[in-house]
């Protein structure tokens, strides 16, 4: 942890190693990328920020090979050059761990990076190669096991010590901590200090402020696929950041203190699930309670159970045992969707297109369609009242400052943010008692986060019963009165937000709370 | 240089609709050009393809005729399609409609009274329906592909009313000609006109409007159409795909059965071996063709209609080949399916970039 003081993160070589000029890349008529420049030089750890959508994943797929530019150079130790697939850029020296892995589930960790270094075909020396680079870096790592028993963290470092067994001198990094627990990401620091020491120039996207400022020398904010700034993280605050990212102040979410709870609408009683699909999460005893005019927040790193929960919630997935899901005051664990709507249980899912929205449905439809059975107007005698809809849909798109282009769109034309905006709302609209949302702000600019998270305080100070299921832990400690985490489907006991810490949360993230239960495991 | 298909962000609402005219167009010129390679006059041929069918009083009551069943066929298909739910079979539903609509009339051959056309039109139906709902089971049951039973149970479907036709229901004063007694009195169609048109393209009409309103107004048109767009969240709504699966299949049956039940007791007079010339597999073109629109489906089974009479047509006036009808039709299916893609797509070229340096190491 030498190297972790923030003053000694001034790397001394200024080479630049590899420089972008006037890169634009166009999908079509979209433009994701306008005119990018950005130089990275050895040594340095260069954070790329900006929103979700903002056009980072696509300038570093350029410079990876697996796009091409539409216009505009690439430079590499000052030489024009045009990186024309992935393994030009290996062979470069270029590695990139990316956001979503790929690896084989049923392959063991050496037969994984066998796959990526086809020079080196003795599994052996591969095996001591693994340990010995893995022991260098801090990155524990056993090269028999198989990949499906390992944890999210430890899949990354396959991917990492498979980049560096290649002896890159560019890292391309897309939010490695994304999926990490705040321990594992602290872990992770450590690495990347050690290798930008080494010389390796390390290029990092992330829209984590705090570990941006924490990590890096140097950093480029994207917005809507410009170059607004080039600006030294250190000397910045996580809100000045931020201001640059989005563009505009953003609002502060004004939260409310209150003691005396109403009695229980949400209940989880002792549920269990088996997935039905190869590579799903089984739920294990899950036991809940929310009360009317209280928020609680389940976090967790993604994959671990959190969409089963809210397909069990939801009655996308039914149970066996009635008792085992209450919502307000009535036992529908074997009752469908339409039942659940009609206790007055509202739902809003991850996906937003697709799942959330029919994507090439109009608004008014959209409403109709969680809304057909709980309301009671809307269809009479088989037949739908459009007028009675469209009211609904236009209150809505009032409320909350959906903006749209024409009257009534496609939900498929909104942005992320509107759409989610447009979704809660939907809900909302209902005055519904229970309101379970998962991943509520996931890829929603931060206006529209702010909007949506203080829409969610409110709801529960109608007293209903919020339960949010979220990833992004700032979210969970600006929104909750209670906190539990969920990892490998079990759900951590409940802790008012006064006691959490990111440090608590982090540990149960990693599994502090789960019963080991080896029999039956192998 | 490579070719690829790359996602239009937006498509024209324009021409969806005017992709069908375009495709008809098409098939017009393409016809055209091959009536011309096999030595034909291309612009008469067209003329007896086209405009021959639609100008004298006898040959549109036969467009009539032949239209109902593509109509009520294409109907019912529009929806299956409409769901994303693929039912292939409509040619075995229809033979398993006129199969079963025909047992009162054979078994009863004497019964007359308005009841029996009712019990017949029913029955046909039903007969349609249940072959459908084979599919729809095993769809459900072991999640068998549709389209693969579908298909199948045509042939099966045909060898059943083969074999009737053959045995036990054939027609004791028939000289041993496969086919079943005559129908009379109340157990055919009422007709109008010079004989050959009947009631059914009335009842055909009354049932496209009723779709078309089921379609546009109806809960139950709206939970087809999201579970067509987006299983997750038609789920999410709380619709059962399973129970979509069954609806479709059995209305599409139904309809199909109906219109095998209508050609017997109608054109046909009785059971024999052989009752459509592919209705319910032309019937596939006119649900694309008429944009799973129900109304729409009504004007593309005219086209459709036209282009048997005009293969009829063309090969007494001038000996074309009978199975032009068919080519005519497999162009027009694809031409609107290429019409269809090239609206959601557009075709790019991409040349190498020359003049740039490679990367080697």
């Amino acid at each position: 942890m030498k190297q972790s003081n923030g003053k000694e993160n001034k790397a001394p070589k200024r080479e630049v190693l590899l420089e972008a000029r006037n890169i634009t890349k166009k999908f079509g008529e979209f433009t994701a990328n306008d005119k990018v420049s950005i130089k990275l030089i050895a040594g340095e750890i260069h954070a790329l920020l900006g929103e979700n959508g903002a056009g980072k994943s696509t300038l570093v797929k350029m410079m990876y090979g697996s796009l091409q530019p539409t216009s505009g150079e690439l430079y590499w130790n000052g030489e024009k050059l045009n990186i024309k697939n992935p393994a030009v850029a290996r062979k470069l020296g270029i590695g990139m761990v990316f956001q979503h892995f790929s690896l084989f589930e049923s392959l063991s960790v050496v037969e994984n990076i066998v796959l990526a270094i086809p020079e080196e075909n003795d599994l052996t020396i591969l095996a001591k190669k693994i340990k010995q680079v893995s022991k260098q870096y801090g990155l524990p790592l056993e090269p028999d096991a198989i990949v499906a028993d390992l944890s999210v963290g430890e899949r990354q470092r396959i991917e990492i010590v498979r980049c560096l067994l290649q002896e890159p001198k560019l890292l391309i990094m897309d939010e490695p901590t994304a999926v990490l627990t705040p321990q594992e990401a602290d872990q992770l620091f450590v690495t990347l200090r050690k290798l930008s020491d080494e010389g390796c120039a390390i290029l990092y996207i992330s829209h984590r402020l705090e570990e941006v400022r924490q990590l890096c020398h140097d950093a480029t904010i994207l917005r809507h696929g410009n170059v607004v700034d080039n600006v030294d993280p250190q000397k910045e605050t996580a809100k000045s950041l931020a201001q640059l990212m989005v563009g505009s102040a953003i609002h502060k979410i004004e939260t409310r203190k209150k003691d005396n709870y109403g009695e229980t609408l949400l209940q989880i009683n002792d549920l269990s699930l088996k997935s039905d699909t190869q590579f799903g999460v089984d739920l294990k005893e899950i036991m809940l309670q929310v009360r009317a005019g209280e928020v609680v927040a389940i976090a967790g790193i993604a994959g671990n159970g959190q969409s089963e929960l809210f397909d069990a919630l939801s009655g996308e997935t039914r149970v066996s045992d009635k008792q085992a899901i209450v919502l307000n005051g009535t036992a529908c664990g074997t009752r469908g969707v339409r039942y659940r709507r009609k206790c007055e249980a509202a739902f809003a899912p991850e996906e937003r297109l697709g799942h959330g929205a029919v994507p090439n449905f109009k608004l008014s439809e959209n409403v109709v369609l969680t809304r057909h059975s709980s309301d009671n107007d809307l269809v009479k005698f088989g037949f739908m009242d459009m007028k009675l809809i469209m009211d609904i849909a236009t209150r809505i798109t009032k409320k909350r400052d959906v903006r749209v282009s024409k009257e009534n769109p496609e939900a498929e034309s909104l942005s992320g943010g509107n759409l989610q905006k447009f979704i809660v709302g939907r809900e909302l609209d209902r005055m519904p008692k229970v309101l379970v949302v998962n991943q509520p702000t996931w890829g929603v600019d931060a206006g529209a986060a702010a909007m949506i998270r203080q829409a969610l305080i409110n709801c529960a100070g109608r007293d209903a019963a919020v339960l949010v299921i979220s990833q992004d832990l700032d979210e969970i400690f600006e929104v909750a009165d209670r906190i539990a985490v969920i990892s490998r489907g079990q759900l951590s006991d409940i802790f008012p937000v006064e006691e959490m810490t990111f440090e608590k949360v982090g540990l149960l993230m990693a599994g502090a709370h789960e019963k080991k239960q080896l029999e039956g495991a192998v | 240089m490579k070719i690829i298909l790359e996602k239009r962000i937006r498509s024209s609402k324009l021409m969806t609709y005017a992709s069908p005219v375009i495709a008809i167009g098409l098939t017009v010129v393409l016809g055209g050009i091959i009536f011309a390679l096999a030595g034909y006059d291309p612009l008469e041929a067209l003329y007896f393809y086209f405009i021959d069918p639609v100008i004298t009083l006898w040959s549109l009551e036969e467009v009539v005729v032949k239209a109902t069943p593509l109509i009520l066929i294409g109907a019912g298909l529009a929806i299956c399609f409409t769901a994303n739910i693929w039912n292939i079979g409509a040619e075995g539903q229809l033979t398993m409609g006129a199969l079963m609509g025909s047992f009162f009339p054979v078994m009863f051959s004497d019964w007359q009274s308005p009841s029996i056309l009712i019990l017949m039109l029913i029955f046909g139906a039903l007969g349609g329906a249940a072959w459908a709902g084979i599919a729809a089971f095993l769809k459900n049951k072991f999640n068998v592909n549709e389209i693969l039973t579908s298909l199948m149970l045509v042939y099966i479907a045909q060898y059943i009313l083969d074999w009737f036709v053959r045995g036990p229901w054939r027609d004791p004063d028939g000289f041993n000609f496969p086919k079943s007694v005559d129908f009379e009195g109340w157990q055919l169609l009422p007709t109008y006109g010079d004989g050959r048109m009947h009631i059914g393209a009335i009842i055909a009409v009354v049932i496209v409007l009723a779709l078309t309103i089921m379609m546009s107004k109806s809960m139950k048109g709206f939970e087809i159409r999201a579970i067509g767009n987006s299983r997750r969240a038609s789920a999410f709504a709380g619709f059962s795909y399973k129970n979509m699966t069954w609806f479709c299949f059995l209305l599409s049956g139904a309809l199909a059965g109906l219109a095998g039940i209508i050609e017997v007791a109608g054109p046909a007079g009785h059971l024999q071996p052989s009752i459509s010339p592919g209705y319910g597999f032309t019937a596939i073109i006119v649900a694309f063709l008429g944009r799973l629109n129900p109304l729409g489906v009504l004007f593309a089974g005219i086209l459709l209609a036209i282009t048997y009479l005009g293969g009829d047509g063309a090969q007494m006036e001038l000996g074309v080949s009978a199975k032009t009808a068919q080519v005519f039709q497999g162009m027009l299916l694809f031409l609107i399916l290429a019409c269809d893609t090239l609206i959601r797509y557009k075709i790019k070229i991409i040349r190498p970039q020359a003049n740039q340096q490679e990367a080697t190491l």
